[in-house]
Order: C-alpha cells, then structure tokens, then sequence
C-alpha cells in the first residue's frame, strides 16, 4: 500500500516536471526562430514534403521508392531554393482528386503533379508559377485519320474521370464519345487494343507515353493543342510568402540554366526544345 | 451543400447513383437466375453438373471483384471482342452486369444450399416416393421450402451487391464512385461535405432495405 503511494507520488512528480521542462523548451524555440510559417517555416528545419504524380512518364513516375520526371526535377529545384537538401525531401504521390485536400490538410507542403492553374482550384490554395504551360492534345495511332478535336465526331476518346481534360470533352465536344478510367495507362492499354480511338490530356503528358519503350512508333500526338494549362506549384492558401518565394526560386532557375537541365535531363529526352519560363506570368500568389 | 445547389453537379450526383440503382437490379437478377442455376447444379445427381457448380463457385468467391470487372474490359472486351453495346456507358453497364452476376451467384448459390439443407429430407423422399423427378421434386417442393428460408441472407447478398456496384467505375462507367471523385476534383474545399451525401445516400438506400428483408424473411419462413 505504502510503496504503490510513494510510486504513484513519485510518478506525478516526475510527470508535472516533465510537463515543466517541455513547457521551457517550447518557450526557448519559440523566441528564437525568425517566426516563418508557411513552407518557409518548415524549410527551416529541412524538411519538405512534396506531392507529384506517380503515373506520369517524364512528368512524375514512380519505380520502386524513387520518383523521376520533370515535375520531380521542380520539386528539387524550390527544396534547394528554399535551403532544403535533397535528402530532406519526402516525396507523397498525389493523385487528381486528392491534391487540394492534401495541402489544406497539410499532408504535403507543396504540389508539383501537373497541376493546372484555375480559379475554382484558386478559391482553395494557392498557386506558384506557371512553371510550363501545357495544353491538351490528343495521343492517336501513327496511322490514325484524327487530325484535331474536331474530327473527334463519333470516335471513342479516353481521359481520366474526373479531369479537367475528360470535362473539356463532355462539354465542348459532345459529338465525342467518351471512356474514362481512372488512369492515363489503362486509357493507353485500351488505346494499343484499339477499343478507343484516342486518348486525350495535356500534350507534355502524352508526349511522355508516346515515348515509352513498349509502345516506341505506334502512337503519335496530333500536335493541335487546343487549351492552355499551365502548371502551377501548390501551397497552402494563406501562404502568400512562401508561395512568392517560389516564384523567386523559379525565376531564378531560369537565369542560371536549372530550368533547362531539368527540361533536357527529362522531357527533352523526346526531342522538344525546352520551353522559355516566362517570368511575367509569375502572378497567381494570393 | 452549395455544391449541391449547382445543377450540373446535381446532376452528376443523380446519374451516378441511377447507374448503382441499374447495376444492382440488372446484376441481383442475373445473379439470382445464375445462382439458383448453381445451387441446382451442386445438389444434382450428376458428378459434372456438381463439379461444374463447385468450380464455378470456389473460382469466383474468392476471385477479388475488381479483378473480375477489370477482366470484363481487358480481357471479354478487349481481347475477345464481346461488345455488348455500342454506346460505350452502356457497353461498360453491361460488361459491369456480367462481372457482377457472375461473382454474385457465387454467394447466391451457397446461401441457396444452405437453404436446402434445412428443408427435412423426407419432403424430397415423399416426392420421389410419389414418382417425381429429380427436376420435379428440387422446383416444385424443395426450392419453394428454401427460397422462403433464405431470403434474409440474399438480402444481405443484394446490399453486398449494391455497394460492390461502385467497383464497375473501374472501368469507366460513371457510377457514384466517380460521380465523387469527379465532384470533389472540382470543388477540392467541399470534399467532406460531398463525401458525406454520397455515403449517406447509400445508406439511406440500404438501411431500409435490410429492415424490408428482416420483415419479409420474417412473413414468408416456413413455420416448422
């Protein structure tokens, strides 16, 4: 009886010191740092959480646990911008629907999975960028007779449920019909079966499965984008700073030639010139 | 819930679950049709029927769904070429409908034995002593006894169903499933709301429907 009180004492004075001395702590950290929140604030501790695509050849493709593509070259560019190292990244596949609620639910810190700039997406984060500004194209085979979304009448047109690309489809080009599943690679699958006639998203996209080994020569890309999106890097909403940190890193990697490495070390491997990063278009912070 | 207020999303939101509401009628049917087909088939004296019923049912219970409706596309569709409509929304139903009746009659079929094994064996030796048939004597006394012994776990079976319905957007159909991903693609700041209307729908759906079955199951037993 007698040991069991002096435990149970011992024990809650042990305890309230405890709680005494993280209270101290918390103090001490909290006076020091210069106050950053945002992606900033976490930068400072080394770490970053970035989402990208998994599913995306030259944009963001996962094989085993490391992640290639151009989106992923970004990703390090701003952690490096930002005094991240390389080793301090955590990279988080991001699918379409998952990506807003990720980053208001801070599960990434930022998003670079070909992530098209609009407003609606605007009303809840924050956008950097543009980094590139694709546009949606049509992914055919090399023999194919489709020469634009306007001959799609009557032909059997993929996209993935849910994308803007699918959406585009429905509502103005009706006459198309349209398959959709929930991945670019069943939609090309399907495409290498002939049970659809074209798979429609963003050019870079399809320019990066045209190049894949397995399907080398059969498929090409009509060449007739006919919208424009352009990629952004997601944030938080309330993170204005951090958001045009980015955009300094950005303009910056356009300057000393980083920009173009990622674009030649992934995308340029099909041939395409890299893009120019228009730094008057840098204008989407909130 | 202003997403809901839009129209067009609202509309989404119906079509999806008109597309549950179709698979789990076109699929219960084919299922139950196909089930009692089975359950005939393993209690039959003939050693290949048996076997037949017994394959059919160890292959695609424990076959996962998804696999079954992907191979409905990929495999029926794409590399046998069975196109069951042109449309291609109707063409994914039905090969969704295939898929599902095909996995389903698997459980149909065992609730459907069970059934038999509680109907006493001398109503079956009655009617062979009578002189009925094999065929006489499973549809004229024995299934009667069984169906009405059964039918709270096919209700079971038919909510299973219709929850398992949403699998067929695998294959691009726009049932609920994708009705809500594509939802919460665009409206990314009401992504709880919408997942709660969704769940909540099927729910409301499905509650009733298993209290009808209770109540059924309870107006038809055969009082032994």
């Amino acid at each position: 009886m007698r040991i069991t009180r002096l435990a149970a004492t011992l024990g809650a004075l042990t305890m309230a010191l405890a709680v005494a001395a993280c209270g101290g702590d918390d103090e001490g950290s909290g006076s020091g740092s210069s106050g950053a929140k945002g992606i900033e604030g976490k930068a400072a501790g080394g770490k970053l959480v970035i989402g990208v695509k998994a599913d995306q050849p030259g944009l963001g493709l996962q094989s085993g646990s490391t992640y290639t593509g151009f989106d992923v070259e970004i990703g390090k560019i701003i952690a490096k911008g930002l005094g991240v190292p390389e080793s301090g990244i955590e990279w988080k596949t991001t699918v379409s629907a998952n990506r807003e609620p990720y980053i208001q639910q801070g599960q990434v810190d930022i998003v670079v999975a070909t992530y098209t700039i609009n407003d609606e997406r605007k009303k809840v984060v924050n956008f950097a960028g543009p980094y590139f500004i694709a546009g949606q194209d049509l992914l055919v085979p090399t023999n194919s007779t489709i020469t634009g979304p306007e001959s799609l009448a009557g032909k059997r047109v993929c996209s993935v449920s849910g994308s803007t690309p699918a959406k585009r489809i429905q509502t103005e080009y009706k006459d198309a019909k349209l398959q959709q599943f929930d991945t670019y690679s069943k939609c090309v699958t399907a495409l290498a079966g002939g049970q659809v006639d074209a798979v429609t998203t963003d050019d870079i996209i399809l320019a990066g499965y045209a190049a894949q080994d397995q399907y080398a020569g059969k498929f090409k890309v009509v060449g007739k984008p006919f919208s424009e999106e352009p990629y952004g890097i997601g944030l938080k909403k309330d993170d204005s700073a951090g958001c045009n940190k980015i955009n300094d890193i950005l303009k910056a990697a356009a300057t000393d030639g980083s920009y173009k490495k990622a674009w030649d070390d992934t995308l340029g491997k099909s041939g395409t010139a890299a893009p120019e990063l228009d730094a008057s278009k840098l204008s989407n912070c909130a | 819930m202003d997403v809901f207020s839009d129209p067009a999303n609202r509309d989404v939101y119906i079509t999806g679950f008109l597309w549950i509401l179709k698979l789990t009628l076109a699929g219960g049917v084919g299922a139950l049709v196909l089930g009692v087909l089975l359950a005939a088939m393993r209690v039959s004296p003939v050693p290949v029927l048996r076997g037949f019923g017994t394959a059919w049912v160890n292959i695609f219970r424990n076959t996962p769904l998804t696999l079954i409706i992907f191979f409905c596309y990929f495999g029926l569709f794409s590399t046998l070429g069975l196109s069951l409509a042109d449309d291609i929304d109707l063409n994914n139903f039905w090969l969704g409908v295939v898929g599902l009746s095909v996995y389903t009659a698997a459980f149909v079929c065992e609730a459907i034995r069970s059934g038999i094994n509680t109907v006493p064996p001398g109503q079956a030796e009655a009617a062979r002593a009578i002189g009925m048939s094999f065929r006489q004597t499973l549809t004229i006394i024995v299934l009667p006894q069984a169906g009405r012994a059964v039918i709270a776990p096919l209700g079971s079976i038919l909510i299973a169903l219709c929850k398992n319905s949403t699998i067929v957007g695998t294959i691009g159909l726009m049932e609920s499933s994708n009705a809500m991903k594509d939802l919460i693609n665009a409206n990314g700041d009401a992504v709880i709301p919408i997942f709660l209307v969704f769940a909540g729908t099927f729910a409301v759906v499905l509650i009733p429907t298993g209290y009808a079955f209770g109540w059924l199951a309870n107006r038809l037993a055969v009082k032994r």
